[in-house]
């Protein structure tokens, strides 16, 4: 090779033009531009954690982590932070809203990837992506004013109360169950078509396929379709603010009030509270518990997906 | 494809006589073929299957109509002072002049009270519908003894009229569309009866307004890092992980962390001190519109994100290669050819986004948007309220009259969604026919 550029082109030669690579601030400047713009979302990341940690630090300065971890009764005036009651109340609306979005959500995963026509598939899927649209307050207004009266209704007035756990968490399984029919659509669809064929080859009836073959070979994205679904139960706010009641309760009833870790946020934080008061800060640590829980259950959810997913060529 | 299987396995059975002696299937006796009882089976899980799919239609459309049905209906209304004791002259009140009218306010009205509308806009400067309006309110003074529903109100009209005659003498029954002009046109008051929707409906059109102008180029500009410049590194990937988490991260979270950063953290930039703005007897502290259109923004722009990324990626490689290979520079080919062609998907993603952002109210109930509030909002700095934060006010008032506003104010938001939606949908059809025809 010759230390020197070769120029192959007369105007090359003649340095009239250059094919060299030039050094271009500009574009430079955009590229670092659009670096800083992706980074944003690692200071947003970075935000949360120092925002929550720093006043939940504060926090368990004068709660120890055994109290709030150990205890059953959340009253702050009297001094009292046992997370207990606000998590049992999550568990109950989320488990709720599970009982009611993975049955119906896979049967109309099934459905639509298994049984329906491609022109019934094409116009129930948008309805399904309304329904995911809905603001989560119309929802919420929807479990108080149709679901609580048909509770008290079916059960009677005196057994259900006002505002209970029930009705927030069936209403709120109907706000999952579109995420979780079209993860689980998508899932079922992509086992190949070869699993589908020779199970019936070898005899097996429609639902015998759809049932024994397709939803195992599935399993990977419906267990993390579940897992995100619980994610999002959890985190879900509006619902429970309106609906599950206020005032922590520690119980297993459904048909009694009982306030979530988010219900607790939004009616403290929604009503007059000076910065750096212990009743500010203890919202924070509930935030943080909050945190690690849903992104525990999303980075599950993924791990899920990647470790089990049946590969097909 | 159902046929298949059962004549398959008893068509080759017969037919093959020499083989019967050895038979194909097991002959174990718990294996029966029961070929009728698995398609009943079969049958009852497909009606199964089908009614869960039916039972959610069901439910949107019993969503839709509970909410047209409490946003409409007959109202039965008492006056506290019957209007036929207000006619002056002898002319009834709906057809006084504006001279007439103000007559009787300045002389039934408590000097106070009168004051204090003479300090809003002069009565003497009022047109006669205002004034008739007026009194009204102030005078006549209707409260509402009962409402009914929609359905109830068309099916059971008998019933409804024989009720509010024996139940509340002397009363007004009358049907009212609780989504109305003067709805939409007013600002916010106490009673669910002279209330608007109109200073929620500023609120979140600026909230969402600050929103778009922060999260629409920095979620493009970051998806067009992630897709186009991005080397595979570690670095590079942390940030791409760190997006789908931050995408499941609840939307109450950014609420605490708009409330420690934006409102309480940037106070002098957010309640606009720093720019001698909302200094005027009007203390929003950090809570203002500023401080909401920054939290939502951070709260969908891992969305936008995301769907900018899909979209850049479903554009074919050939026009990258061919614009490079004409010696455009990479971010030429961004501008030029790459942003151009995936316009129309990144348009319907950011929609879906914008629309979360318009319906979310957990994060702006953390960050204080103010649960009354008359004025509405003037600027970026300004105290402020959104349509969602007032339903959710009125949802939890246990009187009946509040939930009618509620709904009326639901299908205020869930209209301005639905034409956001649609304007993105036409806009998205233009795009992909110029493209088309170029």
């Amino acid at each position: 090779m010759h230390t020197k550029v070769q120029a192959h082109y007369p105007e090359e030669r003649q340095r009239r033009i250059s094919f060299r690579r030039r050094l271009r601030p500009a574009e430079l400047l955009i590229q670092s531009f659009l670096f800083f713009c992706a980074a944003v979302s690692i200071l947003t990341t970075l935000g949360i954690v120092l925002v929550l940690g720093r006043e939940s630090f504060a926090f368990f300065g004068e709660v120890s982590l055994k109290q709030f971890f150990g205890g059953t009764v959340w009253q702050p005036t009297i001094g009292l932070f046992g997370i207990w009651p606000l998590l049992n109340a999550t568990l109950m609306t989320s488990l709720t809203a599970m009982l009611v979005a993975l049955p119906i959500g896979l049967a109309v995963a099934i459905y639509l990837a298994e049984y329906a026509s491609e022109k019934v598939r094409e116009t129930l899927k948008p309805i399904l992506e309304v329904l995911a649209g809905v603001p989560t307050i119309v929802y919420g207004y929807f479990a108080l004013t149709v679901v609580t009266p048909l509770l008290r209704r079916v059960f009677g007035a005196d057994t259900v109360e006002v505002y209970n756990t029930l009705s927030a968490g069936l209403v709120m399984g109907i706000l999952i169950l579109p995420l979780i029919s079209s993860m689980c659509e998508d899932a079922l669809s992509a086992v190949p078509r070869g699993l589908r064929e020779a199970a019936y080859a070898m005899g097996a009836t429609k639902l015998e396929t759809s049932v024994r073959i397709i939803v195992p070979a599935a399993f990977s994205g419906i267990a993390s379709a579940f897992i995100l679904g619980l994610s999002r139960a959890v985190g879900e706010t509006m619902i429970v603010a309106l609906a599950a009641g206020a005032g922590s309760n520690f119980t297993f009833n459904p048909f009694r009030a009982a306030e979530t870790m988010t219900g607790h946020i939004v009616r403290i934080s929604g009503g007059d509270i000076s910065y750096d008061s212990m009743d500010y800060r203890s919202l924070f640590a509930i935030a943080l518990v909050l945190f690690l829980v849903t992104l525990f259950l999303n980075i599950l959810s993924r791990a899920i997906v990647k470790k089990y997913r049946e590969v097909y060529e | 494809m159902k046929k298949v299987a059962p004549t398959a396995v008893s068509a080759v059975l017969p037919s093959v006589p020499h083989r019967a002696a050895r038979p194909y299937l097991p002959q174990r006796p718990d294996f029966k073929l029961d070929l009728a009882g698995r398609h009943a089976r079969g049958n009852f899980w497909r009606l199964a299957f089908m009614l869960a799919t039916i039972g959610t239609i069901v439910f949107l459309a019993t969503l839709v109509l509970t909410i047209v049905d409490d946003a409409f209906g007959y109202v039965v209304m008492v006056n506290e002072v019957d209007p036929a004791s207000l006619a002056r002259d002898g002319v009834r009140l709906e057809d006084q002049s504006a001279e007439q009218l103000r007559l009787t306010l300045e002389e039934q009205l408590s000097p106070r009270r009168a004051r204090a509308l003479e300090r809003e806009s002069p009565l003497a400067e009022r047109p006669a519908a205002d004034l008739h309006e007026l009194v009204l309110v102030e005078l006549v003074k209707p409260n509402i003894a009962a409402t009914y529903g929609l359905i109830e109100s068309i099916f059971e009209r008998g019933r409804i009229v024989a009720e509010s005659q024996t139940a509340f003498p002397g009363s007004v029954l009358s049907f009212r569309s609780w989504i109305n002009w003067r709805f939409m046109s007013t600002s916010q008051t106490a009673r669910p009866l002279t209330t608007g929707v109109l200073t929620a409906f500023t609120g979140t059109l600026l909230t969402i307004l600050i929103t778009i102008v922060v999260a629409f180029p920095l979620g493009i500009a970051a998806a067009v890092w992630l897709e186009e410049y991005a080397v595979d590194n570690r670095l590079n990937r942390f940030i791409q992980l760190n997006i789908y988490n931050l995408a499941g991260v609840p939307s109450i979270i950014y609420g605490m962390l708009g409330l420690a950063v934006f409102v309480r953290g940037l106070e002098p930039i957010t309640s606009g001190a720093l720019f001698g703005a909302g200094s005027g007897g009007d203390v929003a502290n950090g809570r203002t519109i500023l401080s909401a259109g920054l939290t939502l923004a951070l709260l969908i722009l891992p969305v936008i994100i995301i769907n900018g990324q899909e979209a850049l990626r479903a554009i074919p490689g050939s026009l990258r290669h061919s614009s490079l290979a004409v010696g455009a520079t990479k971010w030429q080919t961004v501008w030029s050819h790459l942003l151009p062609a995936s316009l129309d998907r990144i348009l319907t993603g950011t929609v879906l986004a914008v629309s979360r952002a318009i319906g979310e109210t957990a994060p702006l109930v953390v960050i204080g948007a103010s649960t009354f509030l008359t004025q509405d909002p003037t600027g970026i700095f300004s105290k402020f309220t959104t349509l969602p934060m007032q339903i959710y006010q009125w949802t939890s008032r246990p009187q009946p009259e509040f939930r009618h506003i509620a709904a009326a104010a639901i299908l205020v938001l869930l209209g301005l969604m639905l034409s956001l939606n649609a304007f993105a949908i036409i806009t998205r059809n233009k795009l992909r026919k110029n493209r088309r025809s170029a």
